[in-house]
This record gives structure tokens, sequence and C-alpha cells, in this order.
């Protein structure tokens, strides 16, 4: 069986590896919501090399890896392939940053960033492996699946 | 060592040094504490101090400190007389208050207020407590009663009992006694136990620690210190009277003490202490209530600036 179910782009970003099921909180996280002509091709659970997964390819827009980084919080063994001319011209994974701003909420209910403040929520990374996550306002740790907080 | 300016919204702000030198400072305030000695050392600066919601012992002694070193005293005690309840947020109620004043000390329901109040303020910003999150100064005013009725924190055998799984000011304290080499002994209910997180980085500080459900004997305990177990973390209340009346500290517990054990308690006590040990030489919460003026003093001057 051939690994990918939809066409090769020429130009644009392919996100590989995503963890099966996450492809479009990964749209998400990154803000694409399909609104410009960017042609935006989404798979979820093909079957690849090492089990199954979710791509997304991102035709006519080379995505920055800074702002791709994002997606490591649910997406931790996902790849980030710039595609010129039908050729991966830079392949790197993503790389959980050292702080997470306004992509995942906290938990506590009690915590300053779920009042009506001009903030962003904002997370410190603890552990890269397994992931571990802390609140930069009250602190708590939140107890479950990261996924389920993303704003 | 450099202090001024500094927001203190954690104890995990200061390194061990810093902590020593914050306590030496308040040791040296002692006789101004006392009202034995006048000063102006902060004559001409204004704190603000801005108290969410109700507190007896935080705010008053916070406003005898400044007062005490000549300073001046603005804010609320109850946000009720403020623009807070016409629903102005605490973000702008900070950059209106820093307007007015030097440093700012907050009391705030939420947790985390304390570093969202520092990320708005250029003025330094001091936190009271903040929700069921953190409350340095109390963290620090223990350190510095534990060392003055001891004569040094290092190598006292201290035992921590009440709710110790959600009283964060207890985890703070226990964090600050780590640093120091003491022997820690929690007590507490299985289901109001210190928190993982809390053993394993004691531990990683090198505290020799135990861990205990029954507060069975006393005998060689230097230090104990009691919290308030509270009736909300129970379901059932007579789950709650069982529990509350099994750590209750009275005569018969103090049979095995060592002749200077000293009892603490961050107050308001409700049924954790006997009244009638109030009157033994073990007591020393009042005591401790006290040495709040003179830490939050050195805090304000060493803040403030006008002490190195």
């Amino acid at each position: 069986m051939k690994e990918l179910k939809v066409q090769p782009i020429k130009d644009g970003t392919v996100i590989d590896h995503i963890t099966p099921g996450n492809a479009l909180k990964v749209l998400k996280i990154l803000g694409i919501e399909g609104r410009g002509d960017s042609i935006i091709s989404i798979a979820i659970n093909v079957v690849g090399k090492r089990g199954r997964k979710d791509i997304v390819k991102i035709e006519n827009r080379e995505l920055d890896s800074n702002e791709v980084n994002k997606i490591a919080l649910i997406a931790p063994n996902a790849t980030i392939n710039i595609i010129r001319n039908y050729e991966v011209v830079e392949k790197h994974r993503v790389v959980v940053p050292d702080e997470i701003i306004g992509i995942v909420r906290c938990p506590n209910p009690n915590c300053i960033s779920n009042s009506k403040e001009p903030i962003k929520p904002k997370f410190i990374v603890i552990k890269r492996q397994p992931l571990r996550i802390k609140c930069y306002y009250c602190e708590r740790e939140p107890e479950m699946d990261i996924a389920s907080l993303i704003i | 060592m450099n202090f001024k300016g500094r927001d203190i919204v954690t104890i995990k702000d200061f390194k061990k040094e810093e902590i020593v030198k914050i306590l030496d400072v308040a040791e040296e305030m002692l006789p101004i504490a006392h009202g034995k000695e006048k000063s102006n050392l902060l004559q001409g600066y204004i704190m603000a101090s801005l108290f969410f919601e109700p507190s007896t012992r935080t705010r008053l002694s916070f406003e005898a400190a400044m007062k005490r070193l000549g300073g001046n005293v603005i804010g609320f005690a109850q946000p009720g007389t403020t623009s807070i309840q016409k629903g102005e947020s605490l973000a702008d109620t900070i950059r209106t208050a820093e307007s007015y004043c030097d440093v700012i000390v907050i009391r705030h329901p939420k947790e985390g207020s304390a570093r969202l109040a520092a990320e708005f303020a250029a003025v330094p910003i001091i936190n009271g407590g903040d929700g069921a999150g953190r409350h340095p100064t109390q963290c620090l005013l223990d350190l510095f009663t534990i060392r003055r009725e001891k004569g040094g924190i290092e190598g006292n055998k201290i035992a921590l009992l009440g709710d110790l799984k959600y009283g964060r000011t207890v985890h703070s304290l226990a964090y600050a006694l780590s640093l120091f080499k003491t022997e820690m002994v929690f007590i507490a209910p299985s289901e109001l136990q210190m928190p993982k997180e809390v053993v394993e980085e004691c531990r990683k500080n090198g505290a020799k620690l135990s861990i205990k459900n029954e507060l069975d004997d006393v005998d060689g305990i230097d230090v104990l210190y009691v919290t308030r177990i509270q009736k909300e973390r129970f379901p059932d209340p007579e789950e709650y009277e069982k529990v509350a009346g099994s750590y209750r500290i009275d005569m018969d517990i103090l049979k095995n003490a060592k002749e200077n054990m000293i009892i603490m308690h961050p107050l308001p006590r409700v049924n954790e202490i006997s009244p009638a040990i109030d009157a033994t030489k073990h007591a020393a919460y009042f005591r401790q209530t006290f040495n709040g003026v003179p830490v939050r003093m050195a805090l304000l001057a060493l803040i403030l600036g006008v002490i190195e």
C-alpha cells in the first residue's frame, strides 16, 4: 500500500506524524481556518510505517518553526517538512517551547487567568518527556490530558 | 544580594542566603517593632494595602510595619468600597494604585493574582496571600519565629500537623525548612497528607522526613506547627469531627513533650489548640503573630532600598 492517500504538494508545509485524531486540533492551534487561498489537505488515521498517524498539508505557505512548535503539546512526534517544487528542503521535529502562551487554559477555576483580566493563559514547561507544564499564575500542574484544555 | 524593587510573590523567589538576610534585618527591627525605638526610615514612602478579602494579622501587621518605620499607608480592606464593585479588573486596579504609592501589598481570593499584579505594576508587589495559593511573608515570619525561639533553624525536628494537602502555606514552609537541613515529620490523615511533589522536593533539598497519620506522641519534637483542618474538605460532618478531634492539641499530648518544645499556629485557630495551652511556655503562636511586624518591616525596608 502506498503511504499517502493525498497527493504530494508542490510548495508549502507538510506536518507529518501527528498523533492520530489530533489533526483538527493542530489546525486550531495554528489558527488555520481555511479562509485564505491555501489549499489544505487533512488525512486522519492513515497507516504509516510506524502505525497510525494524521497528516496536514498546507499548500503555498511555509510555516515558521517557532509557530509550529506550539503543536508539540498535542503532537509531540510531529515533523515539519517545508516543500519547494515537490522537494523537501527542510525537515525537523517539533520542539516543546519553554513557555506556552494563549493555547491552553488553566483547569483551576480559582486561577486568576480564568477571570476577566487582560492576559492570556500562560504555562511554563517543567519537563518535556513526559510533558509536564505548570500554570505561570497559580503554579498548579494540570492533572488531566492537556489536549482537553486547548482553548 | 539586591532586594530593591523586587516583587515578592512566592518564597521560591528567594535563595537561602536572601532569606537569612531578611531574618537578620528583621532582628535589627525588633526594638522599633516593639515601639521602644522610633524610626523615620520610610518617611515619605507610601504603601498601598489592597485587601480584596478579610485578614486580621497580615493587613494590620503590614500597616503597623510601615507606620513604625515612619511611612504612610493608603488602601482598602473591603473591595466593596472601590471601583471593583463596578467591575473594574484587577489589572486596572493595580495600574491605578501604583500611581499613588511606592509599594503594593495585595491579598486577593484568586490564585496567581499577585503574579498578575506584578506583571502590571512597575512598583514592587508583595503577596499578602492569594487564595489558596502562596503567602510568602507568613513563611518568612514562621522561619523568624523558629529562629528566635530555638536559637536557629538548622537541626530542629519540626512536626507539621493538620491539613497538609490543601494548605499551600504549609507547602511553602516545608520547602523553606528543607533549605535549612531540618528534620520534618508530616502528621496528617491519609486524605490530607503532604502532596508527593512537595515531599520529593524537600528530600531533594536534603531534609530528613517521616510521614505519620497519628498524633500519638510529640516525643523528640522541637517545633510543633499546627494548621487548621477545614470542615469543607470533608463531605461527611461526622468524619470531620472525628478527624479534627484526633488532632487537637491538649494538655495530655504535652506529657511527653520536650521541655522547650514550641507550638506554632498561623492563626486563626478554631479548635485545634486547647486554650489551656495558651498559658504554657510551649505556646509560641502569639509571639509568632507579633513577629509578622519586624519581618514585614525588614521586607519593606529592603524592597524600597533604604537598607541594603
